[in-house]
């Protein structure tokens, strides 16, 4: 017998590309989040949104069921994993809350050709012929080998399914699971939900996402030169600026000054030095660099060491021990 | 009992002592950092300190790691309070127990000394204006690169 099948919309993404919220985006009408939500509710026994532990009281998100990530900053596979934590007999439908085309028949389709003996059922991307994430059913036999696959410091959700004895489905329609990252993108899909002659072209493809994630799929894509470029993004891997989830704790005259003990946020400084600049535009610090140190996960370390997904930074102010 | 550790609540000094008694001691020094009334001409109610755990564990750490092994001190240990502090208390204690005086001495003043420069711990000021201030910092932000100058300043010690 196969597990109870509740659903998860990944709405803990930070929208850095698109500069806003992916989740609040309508393209029916209606934030995308709703929208998802919905379509899933109609396949799943329980239905739940996945948020970061700093998003919980966001107006788009608050009105929903939650799975607060366990470990944010890892990118979509840290909802998957906080999920399959969560309801571990529960199998999950797992959706992106970027996917403008997806459809119920879409998620039926998946749901129907369902196999629970594999970790996972997912479809093929039109683009790669690769899995497709998150848009899959996540057994419950899967959740030691994410956590698994996480401790080892992967947090591909792409990379675990390729290696993993995922049943992979064909998708009905190629541009069922197109994603949007950019605004450029967004008016696009608008524009080409309204007019169901363009419905069939590829104009937005897979772009993005790995980026944005730190799921890197380029490397191994199916050449795909014709894919036009979005203005200003290469597809390449080096040609994207990068964007990096990082944890930030603050003490003393720094944590009054942020309003806050930690937050956790998707930046682009490479180095703690760049982060710091950042941090100085969004708070009133008036502390300078070269007044503090600087701690990567509780350890000093040097102002142009570089900084990686996940990790978490303290800048220290002049102590005063003793 | 740890090289360096944080206290929430009063200092058990005699416990503290007694873990460093030893046969081959001949001595034993200590240092007691108290919380006095005045700091650079305010007068002050109480003091708050925190700290960086996870990072001044380590650091503490080492630097009673290195006091032992510079000195040739039998044993050594760093004991500071977290918290909101009154005039009087205990804030900080360091024991080290030695064949001989001088280097028992020696090694508690470098434990101290090393401790207020390089444990990420930080104490806020109340004072008796209803104003308060984090120690080091505030001058520090105002006057820039002055502040290793500010740094040599503390409480009590």
């Amino acid at each position: 017998m196969s597990a109870a099948l509740f659903g998860l919309v990944l709405a803990g993404g930070a929208s850095t590309r698109m500069q806003r919220d992916k989740a609040a985006l309508a393209y029916h009408g209606r934030p995308q989040l709703d929208w998802a939500y919905e379509l899933l509710s109609e396949v799943c026994a329980a239905t739940f949104i996945s948020v970061r532990p700093d998003q919980r009281n966001e107006a788009t998100r608050a009105q929903f069921p939650q799975i607060v990530d366990r470990q944010p900053g890892a990118g979509p596979i840290a909802g998957i994993s906080a999920a399959l934590q969560e309801h571990p007999k529960a199998a999950w439908l797992i959706v992106a809350c970027d996917l403008p085309f997806l459809t119920r028949e879409i998620l039926q389709h998946l749901v129907a050709h369902r196999d629970p003996q594999r970790v996972a059922t997912a479809y093929r991307s039109a683009h790669d012929s690769l899995p497709e994430p998150l848009c899959a059913i996540w057994e419950p036999s899967a959740r030691e080998a994410v956590l698994a696959h996480m401790q080892s410091g992967k947090q591909c959700p792409r990379k675990f399914l390729i290696n993993s004895n995922a049943l992979l489905l064909d998708l009905p329609d190629a541009r069922a699971l197109d994603n949007v990252n950019t605004v450029d993108e967004f008016s696009a899909a608008n524009a080409a939900l309204k007019s169901p002659v363009t419905r069939a072209s590829h104009d937005l493809s897979h772009k993005g996402r790995d980026e944005e994630t730190n799921t890197s799929s380029t490397k191994t894509a199916a050449p795909s030169a014709s894919l036009p470029p979005v203005a200003g993004e290469g597809r390449g891997e080096g040609a994207a600026k990068r964007t990096i989830a990082l944890r930030i704790q603050y003490y003393a005259l720094l944590r009054e000054q942020a309003g806050r003990s930690e937050e956790t946020i998707d930046t682009s400084a490479g180095t703690p030095t760049e982060l710091y600049r950042e941090l100085q535009a969004r708070h009133p610090f008036k502390l300078g660099p070269e007044q503090l140190k600087v701690a990567i996960n509780a350890e000093f370390s040097d102002w142009n060491t570089a900084l990686r997904s996940g990790d978490t930074i303290v800048f220290i102010p002049p102590v005063a021990g003793g | 009992m740890k090289p360096f550790s944080f206290s929430t609540t009063a200092l058990q000094v005699d416990t503290y002592r007694q873990a460093l008694a030893d046969p081959a001691a001949g001595g034993y020094a200590s240092f007691e950092g108290w919380v006095r009334n005045h700091n650079e001409g305010h007068e002050v109610t109480r003091l708050e300190y925190e700290a960086f755990e996870a990072l001044a564990h380590k650091e503490g750490e080492r630097i009673v790691t290195e006091a032992i092994a510079r000195f040739g001190v039998i044993s050594a240990v760093c004991v500071h309070r977290i918290g909101s502090l009154g005039i009087g208390e205990l804030a900080v204690w360091v024991g080290v127990s030695s064949r001989h005086r001088a280097e028992a001495f020696a090694a508690c003043r470098y434990i101290i000394d090393e401790v207020k420069h390089r444990v990420p711990i930080w104490k806020k000021e109340h004072y008796v204006t209803g104003d308060s201030g984090w120690v080091n910092c505030e001058r520090c932000a105002a006057h820039g690169h002055e502040h290793d100058r500010v740094h040599e300043h503390g409480h009590g010690h």
